[in-house]
């Protein structure tokens, strides 16, 4: 179980660089419209891939 | 119930297709040029997907009129240094409002418009702003190419100044987030180290172990109380220092107090230690005020309401010319020219000309104003008269109509009362908790001394006011969004409690009782008058009016050809004037009486067969003599029999005040089974007011359901106005509640909404005190330890923002929630809510035979 103290510390770290990222993230506004992005799930994959039969 | 007429449908937006424009050897159908355009523009980029995916709101949209705007405009260097920003090189960012957005089908639509025009890299729709941002690139494109592309798939664009405002908003919404994440991120490890220690208690932990996992949990738990927690610790020093209650007070306490006996435990080795429930508090405390902030957002936006309210472009006089340009761009000083018709984009004094204005969209009066020289004009006031121009004294943020939209916006972030008070209990909350935590220390400290400031401590930490401090606000919050997304807009908490006292509530008959179209069902002639009527009414905005107009269906030039000097309109009863050098009245018996004009046994019978049908007569007149009688009708709405029945049962006296006939309004209040003490017609608006202050000694609660223009000092007299939809912004004014629907299904809703969050907040107080009462017990008998401190607290916490997230839901199953295309039978939809669905006419906008559950 000693892992444990080597865990622990590591595990913090890793935490405190999601949260730096996420802070970058968030100033950089990727957060700022939470509106839109739900909407965009219902979008397909589709190619338009049509130009050329008309 | 009427039974629709197979009718073609236009393949692109599917409203039916005049016969006219049947093509029986085409495949497509096309109700206009411009669904064709659109349609082959699709087509030609391959994106026909859309089909598939777009939902139809229950509103035609279709009127977006397809302007005939080149939009060169846009290209010109002062434009562009205005609204556009310049990035690397030649590209160009801009943001512009559209015009017609409804659903994720536009979304994807026009995030697609980089394939549909070279030049155009990027394009990034916000849902909320209805905005689109796009990137080009000014070489391959110009801008007014692309507003002419946007314009013809549908959505015209506007262009938008980014205010102050709206970045003070993002940034606030940013440190939200960013407070969320860190105290997020800080509860969930900590609970994870504190699962550990409690394991620690029910096998062996080395005590290197044990030290490791406290000092971590105290590392972290004041990082969260450091950063995201000082929100709380700060306002309640703002507290302590203007010796305001607010629920900060407890909240800082059990924090402080936490992490300062914490961290000394952590030192000695021994005793408990409560950072993991500190953490997770300050999290879910975060997440309600961040819920509440965005709730907030969501009502009426002063920039947009402001934006709907002043017309977008604007007449400028430059050097004896007329040079169209858009109203952001016009500086003080500038001189304008506004046409009769035309609504005044700016302040300004009159420079030429004398005409009449309508103010009503600030004074509430409908009555013209005349203004001649060196009279003052407001913006977003109408021009009726003739031609006048006027030297620009303020624009945009500084007219007075933007000042009074400020009010508004500022009016719904004033704390609703039940906040405050309940900020004044978190007052008395500390010192109840205090002197509770003093008791335990001196109680114990005679019987254990040892555990004394444990049990103190724990007392301290345990007692939450949660419920106060953000379920409150919280559900008040909520319930406001949920209205607003009914296209309800509240001004204010306090209308939801005084909504849940029954009363007395009087209704408006036109627009709320019935369709709120006038129309001419038939009309009586002598004389082809049609065309005279209609020059005359052309006028004139009144419903009336407007049925004329809609009945004639007459051709522009037709019309135009006919002089018409001396319009008068006689409010409340008709107008007048010289069309064709003929003197017409067009109104009621009071009209004709005013003129001295003659109505003879024949036509008063005829009147009489009009008023048995339930409609009202319009009488017109030539020359002295009665020339025709129209019939004039507005049915009911179907939902308003039910409806009234509904509020009746739930204990609200109805009446009906209207400026309509009284014989009218008696046949309304019968079929809807209204006493006919309460039906009162023929009012003036100042005898509305004079009947709701009336009814104010007898009712404790009053609630005025009018136009917002018209009836605007009723509805600022009652204890609730509410104003319906046709009284435009204008009423915000004067009514704290707006509906932006018809009729009277969104009056029971808002009823609904009031009940329940009356409701959601009763529970919350319930459990708040159980909570506490039960924490502070188990604190003085020793039996709060870390574990059973996290149980309850967040127990405590989440119980009450879960129950605040419902609250405001409406019930019952009268509102259609989601809309779909019936594909097997078009020109219909299904509207269901879950349980049940109904099928519209897509046309009518009227139920169908069938309905069914699912």
């Amino acid at each position: 179980m000693s892992v444990v103290y080597i865990a622990l510390p590591v595990a913090l770290l890793l935490a405190i660089i999601a949260v730096i990222a996420f802070v970058r993230q968030v100033r950089d506004g990727q957060f700022d419209d939470l509106e839109t992005p739900p909407r965009r799930i219902l979008f397909d994959d589709v190619e338009a891939h049509k130009k050329e039969s008309n | 119930m009427s039974v629709t007429s197979v009718k073609t449908q236009c393949s692109h937006c599917k409203l039916p297709v005049p016969d006219g424009l049947v093509d029986a050897s085409a495949e497509h159908q096309f109700c206009c040029s411009g669904c064709k355009m659109a349609y082959q523009l699709i087509n030609s980029c391959g994106l026909d997907s859309f089909y598939s995916m777009v939902e139809h709101s229950d509103q035609t949209s279709a009127n977006s009129a397809a302007r005939e705007d080149g939009f060169e405009e846009f290209d010109r260097e002062s434009f562009l240094q205005n609204f556009a920003k310049p990035l690397e090189g030649a590209l160009m960012q801009i943001t512009l409002l559209l015009d017609g957005i409804h659903c994720a089908a536009c979304i994807w639509f026009l995030e697609k418009l980089p394939s549909m025009l070279p030049g155009v890299l990027d394009a990034n729709l916000n849902w909320a702003r209805q905005s689109i941002r796009i990137r080009w690139d000014a070489r391959e494109v110009s801008l007014s190419e692309i507003a002419r592309t946007l314009s013809r798939l549908g959505y015209f664009p506007h262009p938008v100044r980014v205010n102050k405002d709206e970045n003070r908003r993002i940034n606030e919404s940013r440190k939200h987030l960013i407070g969320i994440g860190i105290a997020g991120a800080a509860a969930g490890n900590n609970m994870l180290i504190a699962l550990a220690l409690y394991l620690s208690w029910f096998s062996e932990m080395g005590s290197g172990m044990t030290t490791m996992m406290r000092v971590a949990s105290c590392f972290v738990g004041l990082v969260s109380l450091a950063w995201p927690g000082r929100v709380f610790l700060r306002g309640a020093w703002n507290a302590i220092k203007t010796r305001t209650a607010h629920m900060d007070l407890p909240i800082a306490l059990g924090l402080a107090v936490g992490s300062i006996a914490g961290l000394v435990n952590v030192i000695r080795g021994t005793g408990e230690i409560y950072f993991d429930s500190l953490s997770v508090l300050v999290f879910l405390l975060l997440v309600g005020r961040w819920i509440q902030f965005r709730q907030q957002g969501r009502a009426a936006d002063a920039v947009e309401l402001l934006y709907r309210l002043t017309p977008k472009k604007a007449r400028k006089i430059v050097d004896g010319e007329l040079i169209e340009t858009y109203v952001d761009m016009v500086e003080v000083g500038d001189k304008l020219e506004v046409r009769p018709g035309e609504l005044i984009p700016v302040d300004g004094e009159v420079i030429d000309g004398h005409s009449e204005v309508d103010e009503s969209i600030l004074t509430g009066e409908s009555r013209l104003v005349a203004k001649s020289v060196g009279s003052l004009l407001m913006a977003g006031t109408k021009n009726q008269g003739s031609v006048i121009r006027l030297q620009t004294s303020a624009i945009g943020d500084d007219t007075r109509l933007s000042k009074i939209v400020e009010l508004v916006e500022q009016a719904s972030h004033n704390k609703p009362q039940i906040v405050q008070w309940a900020n004044r209990i978190g007052g008395y909350f500390v010192v109840t908790i205090i002197s509770l935590a003093v008791l335990t220390l001196i109680a114990w400290l005679y019987w254990a001394p040892a555990l004394a400031v444990d049990r103190a401590v724990a007392l301290l930490i345990v007692a939450c006011p949660c419920a106060l401090a953000i379920a409150t606000p919280l559900a008040i919050s909520v319930a406001l969004g949920r209205a607003a997304s009914r296209k309800m807009m509240i001004k204010g908490g306090d209308v939801l409690q005084v909504l849940n006292q029954p009363g007395m509530i009087w209704l408006d008959k036109t627009g709320t009782l019935t369709e709120g179209h006038l129309e001419i069902v038939n009309i009586h002639e002598y004389v082809d008058i049609g065309a005279m009527a209609v020059a005359l009414e052309s006028n004139s905005n009144h419903p009336v009016a407007r049925a004329f107009v809609k009945h004639f269906k007459l051709d522009e030039n037709a019309v135009h050809s006919l002089s018409c000097v001396d319009f008068v309109e006689h409010e409340g009863m008709g107008v007048s004037g010289c069309v064709d050098d003929q003197d017409l009245v067009i109104g009621n018996q009071a009209l004709l009486r005013h003129f001295n004009i003659e109505i003879n046994e024949q036509d008063r019978c005829i009147a009489q067969q009009i008023i048995d049908a339930e409609m009202s007569p319009c009488w017109i007149a030539c020359n002295g003599k009665v020339a025709a009688i129209a019939a004039i009708g507005d049915q009911l709405r179907q939902d308003s029999l039910g409806c009234i029945q509904q509020l009746k049962s739930e204990g609200w006296q109805i009446g009906i005040l209207s400026g309509d006939h009284q014989s009218i309004v008696d046949q309304v209040a019968r079929r809807l089974g209204i006493a006919r003490e309460f039906a009162l017609g023929q009012l003036s608006p100042e005898e509305k007011v004079a009947h709701v202050k009336h009814s104010m000694e007898d009712y404790s609660t009053v609630v005025m359901v009018g136009d917002g223009v018209n009836d605007s000092a009723a509805l600022a007299a009652a204890t609730v106005g509410i104003a319906v939809h046709g009284g435009a912004e204008a009423s915000l004014a004067a009514a704290p509640v707006f509906l932006g629907q018809q009729g009277l299904a969104p009056i029971q809703d808002l009823l609904s909404i009031s009940r329940s969050t009356a409701r959601t907040l009763r529970w919350n107080f319930a459990i708040a005190i159980g909570y506490n009462c039960l924490g502070a017990t188990l604190a003085f008998f020793g039996l709060i330890n870390p574990l059973v401190a996290a149980i309850l607290m967040p127990i405590s916490s989440l119980s009450v923002v879960a129950m605040s997230l419902h609250s405001g839901k409406i019930r019952g199953n009268h509102r259609p929630v989601s809309c779909m295309l019936d594909e097997k039978s078009p020109g219909k939809l299904i509207a269901g809510n879950g349980n049940e669905f109904v099928q519209f006419d897509a046309e009518q906008n009227t139920e169908v035979e069938e309905s069914g559950i699912l």
